[in-house]
């Protein structure tokens, strides 16, 4: 596709360009776990980029406007598959994964005293770190499967729960239960992975 | 009141829906008297904002 007639002036050939194209690679591979489907999803949303590069306003945001090309190509490819998804099967495999994070609490429902959620130290700073997030990915990764699907519609595509319950065929408590482990083993992984040394609440 | 655990889901579902009156009560009245339930809530509000972070491909600042 030729770029020469739109005059934004995107480089297209940069190198910096395809550093955008492997972390959106990535970032599809997470959404999708299908490593063919994400690398079509990333050349369908460069395409649109190419196509509509003039309606980029503004070079320093390059990346979030691919990035949510990407996000939005992602979710409509959700939109017409996601009945091809199983509903029964999530609901059996969150069930499976049993209540993990029970073990936290005793029987009154109060924190074991050495599960309590510490202080985290400077979590803002963290994010300035790439370390931080290659932490973050590994623990994305450790989520199971379907927790993970349910979790990245909600957070990184930013569908409402309605919506995911509609596209997955499961009810909204189901939706929020998955969400409340998603979050809870994120969490807990962060917590002993990467902010090891914050101080125990009491 | 409500118990810890009772709590974090309701942390975890005040991300997701508008709180009722009687939830936000409550839930205020736990987080009063407990650091580890306060801490909890934090740091789902650390993820949400990580995960925007994320979504929008600004993992690290400045990286272009």
């Amino acid at each position: 596709m030729s770029t020469a007639d739109v005059g934004t002036g995107i480089d297209w050939n940069d190198p910096s360009i395809e550093k955008i194209r492997r972390d959106m690679v990535r970032f599809a591979q997470l959404q999708l776990r299908d490593a063919g489907a994400a690398e079509d999803m990333v050349q369908e949303a460069l395409f649109s980029a190419m196509k509509y590069e003039s309606s980029f306003a503004g070079r320093s945001a390059l990346k979030t406007w691919m990035f949510s090309i990407l996000r939005n190509k992602i979710v409509d490819h959700i939109r017409k598959s996601s009945r091809e998804i199983a509903g029964a099967d999530l609901v059996s495999g969150s069930a499976e994964d049993g209540d993990d994070f029970d073990a936290l609490f005793n029987e009154r429902g109060h924190w074991n005293p050495e599960d309590k959620p510490p202080t985290w130290a400077d979590p803002e700073a963290s994010m300035s770190q790439q370390q931080f997030w290659d932490v973050f990915d590994a623990c994305l990764e450790k989520l199971p499967p379907k927790t993970s699907r349910v979790f990245m519609m909600r957070e990184f595509l930013d569908l409402d729960t309605d919506e995911i319950c509609s596209e997955l065929g499961i009810s909204t408590s189901n939706c929020w239960v998955i969400l409340h482990r998603a979050r809870s083993g994120l969490r807990l992984c962060l917590d002993s992975n990467w902010f090891d040394n914050g101080e125990a609440a009491c | 009141m409500l118990s810890c655990k009772d709590v974090t889901r309701l942390c975890s579902q005040e991300q997701d829906r508008p709180l009722s009156l009687t939830e936000r009560l409550n839930l205020r009245m736990h987080l009063a008297i407990c650091k580890a339930c306060t801490n909890f809530r934090q740091q789902l509000f650390f993820l949400r904002a990580a995960t925007q972070r994320y979504r929008e491909g600004r993992k690290t600042p400045d990286e272009d």
